[in-house]
């Protein structure tokens, strides 16, 4: 069981991605360079972390789509490898059409920085299997391009597939737009592809997996990630 | 030749822009109640070297699909100009 | 060119030539122009500075370098400094902020630190201007904009509003940074023969004479200023900081230095006067954003995201191979040599050859006349004035909680990534911030404050109070303090009067910090912010350092849990005079503050520390501005539970409940641990004054509060 997390020029998640994996969850994790044409050889999980990988100038994740790595985590993907992109990385995925959509803009223009309550949508997933279907968990968000969007057709095709795994949601267990920090369509905080093996998502797991920091329900991805890849969970 | 390529990248009909709404808003509280419609994009300067303004174009079209535009959410528009 | 020109004063230009034994050249009076403004010279503060206490035994390495840095245990060290860009933000307030947060950041990174947390001071005017909803607005965003990209978190922070602010909004920049303590970058520890190495942006105008733009009072023409503003590239920042670490880790520097006022010429000249080297440096082999850029200004751009290193010839492929990996330019541009010599060449040309210990070390100090204002006696004198308060104390309370430097900041806050690095235990909003060091798994807590209101009354009681009310909330949480750093905010120093709040307000922090062992490690001045006449009021800004070791955990505010019982440790009769109660709710400072007391603050620190790692309470909160009254609802509010609070004494309540400063502290301690709570602190003034419990705040004949109101009003809703 091997983790690869993705440094990109700008990343600035790469380093806490690495110690939740390795210190917090026991999954041994390297970090592979952007500009690497190929994967380390016994890659399980593929993390693209967050950060703002070249300046999120002209669109966030769109430089880091084109990198030359992307080419094998698209391989990876395709022979049914697990990829997460978390903020950043969610932005690098919809870019390199790994997953769809688009991340805009939060609709009040600012960056937010704050704890979230997700709704956990699905735990059939690699991701998620530890949470019970429903489960309310507190990740925290920091971006300024978190608005999830998608045309009227495809949203309603994504939402028909399940695909939608973390929704924005409130302490009474109701999820959807109207909790959105960030205007995010439908409240979608992370989706998975079709196969269920790519997911993205914009809040950060990681800020939430040790007590001295605040939280630990981010917890729960790290073990559902590893029992699947022990073969637990499939 | 030398040609300078200016793409003009703006939001399609139907995604929400969220700064064009908000310099509307602005817009409307400084007194322009003329004001309708914002949208903002943003504009991208490109100086290459081609044989042709046809070869010039072709190339900057395939920049617009292999980086400078998302085709989702955005359309580019591309207007072009010899340099010498 | 004439001397004056460049800014230098007669008796400078005296020096320069007696030194050199001729007249400078045109390249080399620029050079000094700017090299000895007041902001890279430090000339009207140097003296003053002198009496800081720079030595103690948490200290690795204090003033001097770039930042100073002291013992965190185990084998690491803590770089810190605190930065002005004041200037720069009253202009263009985004980038203004956001080059001053690149700028402390390299400081920093110049340590061999990475930079691990900042904080900011924010000083505003009148908060209903349009002209502070504008710089406001910038300052906060820029801040934001370059430390959320650049990935290090700002954990927490000072705002204030006041009018005297209105043109002149400060910005204040904080940072600290981890290193292992025997891999310290040191810029005293170039040799000859080893080769100058320009790493990160390209050089451009940008810029060009910012320091010495920070160095005079802002024009009402302040719109031509703008091009001297720098346009900050956090992405870049965020590569040369990758690069140097790198570069670093492998032993490929020699010696390093960041690149801020003055550019090339400052931080080379610097590495050369205190290596005790010389140093010619080719400035065509400087990579240029811009053509036809003179010698002069390729030597002064303050171009941003650059550092120097000091290289040893063998690691100089090395060090190209990095700035290729990480996208940036990376040019030898000059070499060390024996001797003394400060040598800019330009297409084989000779534009400057200076002593490089004259540049950055000769300009002579001036001491400023000093003159007691001669209306302080008039506003010092002060008897309290309840007049326009009925009894009641739930209506000041509210107002106070609701006022602008009281309330809640969160649409300052939520804009700044406050958790990257996953380090955060005590995050904006509270008396201090706390992150945890992965390395040896102790935690850094950190305050930043400032006292303008006390200081504008009596500097140097101010200054004394804003140094130990900076330590504080350390100790109340278990924190034991390293050191301090500080950023000297203040007026002209050529108006007597000003000065000599200066030069008081310096003594007191002084004192504080001798009488409790605080050392300085270092810090910055930055004089001159008044426009048209109308100066800031003098803002020392203070931040400390500590450290909770491994085992204990940190005593922190909001976790009031029902039926405890509340204890005040500290004196009931503080003072209003440079109080929130009487600047904000009164609308004038008069008055005194309170006289220092060392004894009270030992006393203090000695109790705090104990009930902190024996666990005694559940919550404890240090008295900061609103005094009592203002900790009891914050408490009350983050707790989510109310209090019952009974206290009667011949103080009068507004006093009692309003007054600020002095070692004092809000415990809220379990029953079963109140004999422990009274064996503690007994020697010391404490008093029982209430009970937590209810959905409502109770104040002695007030109207009780709920809890919802409270919050309502704190949170502006």
């Amino acid at each position: 069981m091997n983790a690869s997390v993705v440094v990109f020029p700008g990343s600035n998640c790469d380093r806490d991605v690495l110690y939740a994996l390795g210190k917090i969850a026991g999954i041994p994790a390297v970090p592979v360079w952007h500009k690497d044409p190929v994967l380390p050889e016994d890659t399980d999980l593929v993390v693209l972390p967050g950060g703002f990988s070249y300046g999120d100038y002209l669109r966030c994740g769109a430089m880091a789509a084109r990198s030359p790595i992307i080419q094998a985590v698209r391989e990876h993907a395709r022979r049914g490898g697990l990829v997460l992109g978390i903020c950043n990385g969610f932005q690098v995925l919809t870019e390199a059409g790994l997953l769809p959509g688009a991340l805009l803009a939060n609709s009040n223009l600012e960056f937010i920085c704050s704890p979230c309550l997700l709704k956990v949508e699905r735990s059939d997933t690699p991701f998620t299997n530890a949470y019970p279907e429903g489960t309310l968990v507190q990740f925290p968000i920091a971006h300024h391009e978190g608005l999830y969007f998608l045309p009227e057709r495809e949203l309603q095709k994504l939402e028909d597939n399940r695909q939608v795994v973390f929704r924005y949601a409130a302490a009474d267990g109701s999820a959807g737009a109207q909790h959105s920090p960030n205007g995010s369509l439908n409240g979608i905080a992370g989706i998975v592809n079709s196969s269920g093996n790519v997911l993205g998502l914009m809040p950060h797991p990681e800020r939430a997996s040790e007590k001295l920091l605040g939280g630990t329900d981010g917890l729960g991805m790290w073990y559902s990630i590893k029992s699947w890849l022990e073969g637990g969970a499939r | 030749m030398k040609f300078r390529a200016r793409i003009l990248v703006s939001l399609k009909e139907g995604v929400l822009d969220t700064q064009g709404k908000a310099v509307l808003v602005s817009l409307k509280n400084l007194g322009f109640d003329v004001v309708e419609e914002v949208r903002i994009g943003k504009s991208i300067e490109i100086v290459l070297s081609a044989g042709s303004a046809e070869e010039a174009e072709k190339k900057v079209e395939s920049m617009c699909e292999a980086l400078l535009v998302n085709p989702l959410i955005e359309t580019g528009r591309v207007s072009l100009e010899a340099i010498g | 060119m004439d001397y004056r020109k460049a800014g230098l004063r007669p008796h400078e230009y005296e020096t320069i030539r007696r030194e050199l034994g001729r007249d400078p050249n045109e390249t080399e009076l620029r050079i000094f122009g700017v090299m000895w403004s007041e902001h890279c010279s430090y000339k009207s503060s140097r003296p003053l500075l002198k009496l800081f206490p720079k030595e103690g035994p948490s200290v690795l390495k204090g003033v001097g370098e770039n930042a100073g840095v002291v013992d965190a245990g185990g084998g690491w060290g803590l770089a810190f400094k605190v930065e002005s860009h004041n200037h720069p933000s009253a202009v263009e307030p985004y980038q203004g902020a956001a080059t001053g947060v690149g700028g402390i950041i390299r400081d920093i990174l110049a340590m061999g630190a990475r930079p691990i947390a900042s904080l900011d001071g924010l000083f505003f005017g009148r908060p209903d201007s349009p002209k502070t909803r504008f710089l406001s607005n910038g300052i906060v965003k820029g801040v934001g904009g370059y430390g959320n990209c650049v990935g290090v978190p700002t954990v927490g922070g000072k705002t204030l509003y006041d009018e005297r602010y209105e043109d002149n909004p400060l910005l204040n920049a904080f940072c600290i940074g981890l290193v292992a303590s025997d891999s310290i970058v040191s810029s005293q520890t170039a040799e000859p023969g080893n080769l100058v190495v320009l790493l990160g942006s390209k050089t451009g105008r940008d810029g060009i004479g910012g320091a010495a733009f920070a160095s005079v009072e802002l024009g009402e023409d302040t719109k031509a200023s703008r091009p001297q503003v720098q346009i900050g590239d956090p992405f870049v920042e965020k590569l040369l900081i990758e690069a140097c670490l790198e570069a670093l880790e492998k032993g490929l520097v020699t010696s390093m230095q960041d690149m801020g006022a003055a550019g090339i010429t400052s931080s080379a000249s610097e590495i050369a006067a205190k290596s005790g080297v010389g140093m010619i440096l080719d400035l065509d082999l400087v990579p240029l954003r811009e053509e036809n850029m003179a010698a002069w200004e390729i030597a002064l751009s303050e171009s941003q995201e650059r550092m120097l290193l000091i290289v040893r010839p063998e690691n100089l492929d090395a060090v190209l191979s990095l700035g290729q990996k990480w996208d940036l330019d990376c040019a030898v541009i000059g070499k060390t040599v024996e001797g003394n010599r400060f040598i800019l060449r330009k297409e084989g040309e000779v534009f400057a050859d200076l002593p490089a210990s004259l540049i950055g070390g000769g300009c002579p100090e001036i001491h400023w006349p000093a003159e007691r204002p001669k209306d302080l006696d008039q506003r010092q004198s002060f008897e309290f004035e309840p007049s326009g308060f009925p009894g009641d104390l739930s209506q000041p309370l509210l107002r106070l909680l609701a006022s602008p430097s009281l309330k809640e900041k969160s649409w300052i806050t939520r804009q700044y990534d406050s958790m990257v690095q996953v380090n955060t235990v005590q995050g904006p909003g509270a008396p201090l911030s706390l992150i945890r060091i992965k390395e040896n798994g102790n935690l850094v807590a950190m305050t930043m404050e400032a006292l303008p209101w006390a200081c504008s009354l009596d500097p140097y009681r101010g200054g004394y109070e804003t140094m130990a009310r900076s330590l504080r909330p350390l100790w109340v949480a278990g924190a034991r303090h390293l050191g301090m750093t500080n950023c000297l905010n203040f007026p002209s120093p050529e108006n007597p009067e000003q000065f000599w709040e200066f030069s008081e307000a310096v003594r007191g922090l002084a004192d504080c910090c001798k009488d409790l062992s605080c050392p300085v490690v270092s810090g910055n001045v930055s004089l001159y912010n008044e426009s048209a006449g109308r100066a800031i009021l003098p803002t020392p800004l203070v931040c400390s350092v500590g450290i909770l070791p491994v085992s204990g955990f940190p005593l922190l505010p909001g976790k009031w849990k029902e039926g405890d019982f509340l204890f005040l440790a500290g004196i009931e009769n503080a003072s209003i005079p440079g109080s929130h109660f009487q600047a904000v709710l009164q609308g004038r400072l008069v008055g005194r503050p309170l006289p220092p007391s060392p004894e009270m603050e030992t006393g203090f620190m000695e109790r705090a520390l104990q009930t902190a790692s024996r666990q005694i309470a559940d919550s404890a909160v240090p008295l900061l501005g609103g005094g009592l009254g203002i900790a009891l609802g914050k408490e009350a509010i983050a707790s989510g539970v109310g209090a019952q609070i009974d206290l009667q004494i011949p103080t009068h309540p507004l006093a009692l409940f309003f007054a600020e400063g002095g070692a004092r502290a809000l415990y809220a301690v379990p029953e079963a641990r109140v004999p422990e709570f009274i064996r503690t602190w007994t020697g010391f003034p404490f008093r029982m004054i209430g009970r937590v419990g209810g959905d409502c705040l109770c104040l002695p004949q007030s109207e009780p509060i709920p809890l919802q109101i409270l919050s309502n009003a704190w949170k502006g809703a």
